[in-house]
């Protein structure tokens, strides 16, 4: 019951807080009439058993909470939006069904999204509010004390209200950009978690499940589709990434880790994307990510597929990437001179691995030592650090 | 909700100084023509251009002393040059209407803060 309470409120949490936004106008009294909600159902569920429809259960259950709250506290009536508001439902509770409250989450993600707010108080919104993660929990994830966590949030949800931040899907002129925030708030809470080892990763679940939120709430963006898979995808590998706490390149991973139903739902979604005509920078991500799960790899197609986003985004990261995956189609030497070729780079040990690497293959060991050597003045991360060594070692 | 639109003329082409006087007559014709569309904009409740900063006194009171200084309180290409009242619905409206003051894209910006109701 414990297990089975706990992952209805993972599911449920944000949709109910979303609907309680929209309803109440005001986060904070949201967030604690939702909590309440929650506190009440982990009492009468295990005696009464799980309502058939448990978010409606909760909507309702917060929603009177709330109104009574207010009742009590008629100075904040002004405030809310509460004044046009039907009387509580506490005898319609049994006919509650999934319809019986709008799915607002999709509002709430472009509210906690909003360019008004900094980047850092997005991430921190949309994990407290849509995630339903805890403060300290956050500010775990991202190596800051909880009391900044805690002032952080604070300081957003004040910002959402006093400065009128709309709780609403943006007009259609606005939605390409807004969208594209919001879709980068999930990647960045992703990759936060993907660096993590998987067992302290409390990231990723969330970020997958709010990008599958977000693709099936809006069925004809092919970005969220892309977003979508390209997380699918790279989740799939997350197991044979480490073996012993040390990491294995992909060439060199035990295949039988990877979790074929995600490779198999990251493909489809990813097939959704290509069908809605998508080709922006998530959905080339998501190809190159398919492609790096075939056996043996299309590395002409993976190098074209980079060409392809390195002109979208004009990244030299994306850069070294494409021309590692050239090495492979045509070379280590064509490989080589795009490296040498690249500008702004000097400070990432990618960048110096990979020229280890190439060099290596060209027979030319001491540069390839040295390459490494630079490698590793410039590495931070334990777990790579290890990788470069051995490599190292290996050459010598 | 009311916001106050704080212009800053930043060290952007402002009328009256420097670069402003190399643009032709047609497109200062027009930034003038931009800026009375905005304040007709029933939204827009008031709004006023500033004589430029270097016009500025600044006044501090100091152990009941009244000190004044020559110049604005701000460096002066951080200086307010105008400013205007409007009534939006929400945050987005009042974005979209500050997008509008020309001197947001001739190199200064539009600071938009919430009126205290």
């Amino acid at each position: 019951m414990r297990g089975e309470l706990d992952s209805v409120f993972r599911d449920q949490w944000g949709r109910v807080l979303a609907a309680l936004i929209g309803f109440l106008g005001d986060f904070d009294l949201a967030e604690e009439a939702a909590q309440e909600a929650f506190a009440t159902a982990a009492e009468r569920w295990p005696r009464d058993g799980v309502p058939e429809s448990p978010g409606a259960w909760l909507v309702a259950t917060a929603r009177n909470r709330a109104i009574d709250r207010i009742r009590r506290q008629r100075t904040l009536e002004a405030k809310t939006r509460l004044l046009d508001m039907p009387a509580a439902v506490e005898d319609e509770m049994d006919r509650l069904d999934e319809t019986s409250f709008p799915d607002e989450r999709l509002e709430l993600i472009f509210t906690c999204c909003h360019p008004a707010l900094s980047t850092e108080a997005q991430v921190a919104l949309t994990l407290r509010t849509l995630g339903g993660l805890a403060t300290d929990e956050i500010a775990r994830a991202f190596l800051v004390p909880e009391a900044t966590m805690a002032q952080r949030l604070v300081r957003a949800k004040k910002k959402v209200k006093a400065a009128g931040i709309p709780f609403r899907v943006p007009a259609d002129h606005l939605l390409p950009d807004r969208l594209a925030a919001v879709l980068a708030v999930l990647y960045l809470i992703f990759n936060q978690g993907y660096a993590l080892p998987p067992a302290d990763d409390e990231l990723t679940p969330e970020a997958l499940r709010l990008a599958a939120a977000v693709a099936e709430l809006m069925p004809d963006e092919p970005e969220a589709h892309g977003l979508l898979a390209m997380m699918l995808l790279l989740e799939a590998r997350r197991a044979a990434r480490f073996r012993d706490g040390e990491l294995v390149l992909l060439e060199q991973q035990d295949r039988a880790l990877w979790d074929g139903a995600r490779i198999a739902a990251g493909r489809a979604a990813l097939q959704r994307a290509l069908a809605l005509r998508g080709r922006g920078p998530y959905v080339v991500q998501a190809a190159i990510a398919s492609l790096h799960a075939d056996e043996p790899r299309d590395w002409a197609e993976i190098a074209a597929l980079y060409g392809e986003l390195e002109r979208m985004t004009g990244s030299p990261v994306v850069a070294l990437s494409r021309a590692v995956a050239v090495a492979e189609a045509d070379g280590p030497a064509a490989g080589l001179a795009l490296v040498d070729a690249l500008d702004g780079l000097d400070g990432y040990h990618y960048l110096h691995a990979a020229r280890g690497e190439l060099l290596h293959r060209l027979g030319r060991d001491d540069e390839a030592r040295a390459a490494y050597g630079r490698a590793l003045e410039r590495v931070h991360d334990d777990a790579e650090r290890r990788l470069l060594e051995r490599r190292l070692a290996e050459l010598a | 909700m009311r916001y106050m639109l704080l212009i800053q003329q930043g060290t952007g082409v402002v009328p009256g100084r420097g670069e402003w006087e190399t643009l032709p007559e047609e497109e200062k014709r027009a930034v003038f023509a931009e800026y009375e569309a905005i304040g007709r904009d029933p939204r827009v409740t008031g709004g006023m251009r500033l004589q430029p900063p270097d016009t500025a006194t600044t006044v501090r009171v100091q152990d009941g002393r009244t000190l004044t200084t020559d110049g604005p309180f701000v460096e002066l290409k951080e200086a307010i040059g105008g400013w205007m009242l409007l009534d939006a619905g929400d945050l987005d409206e009042a974005i979209e209407v500050a997008g509008r003051i020309p001197a947001a894209r001739m190199g200064g910006a539009v600071e938009i803060r919430p009126v205290v109701e």
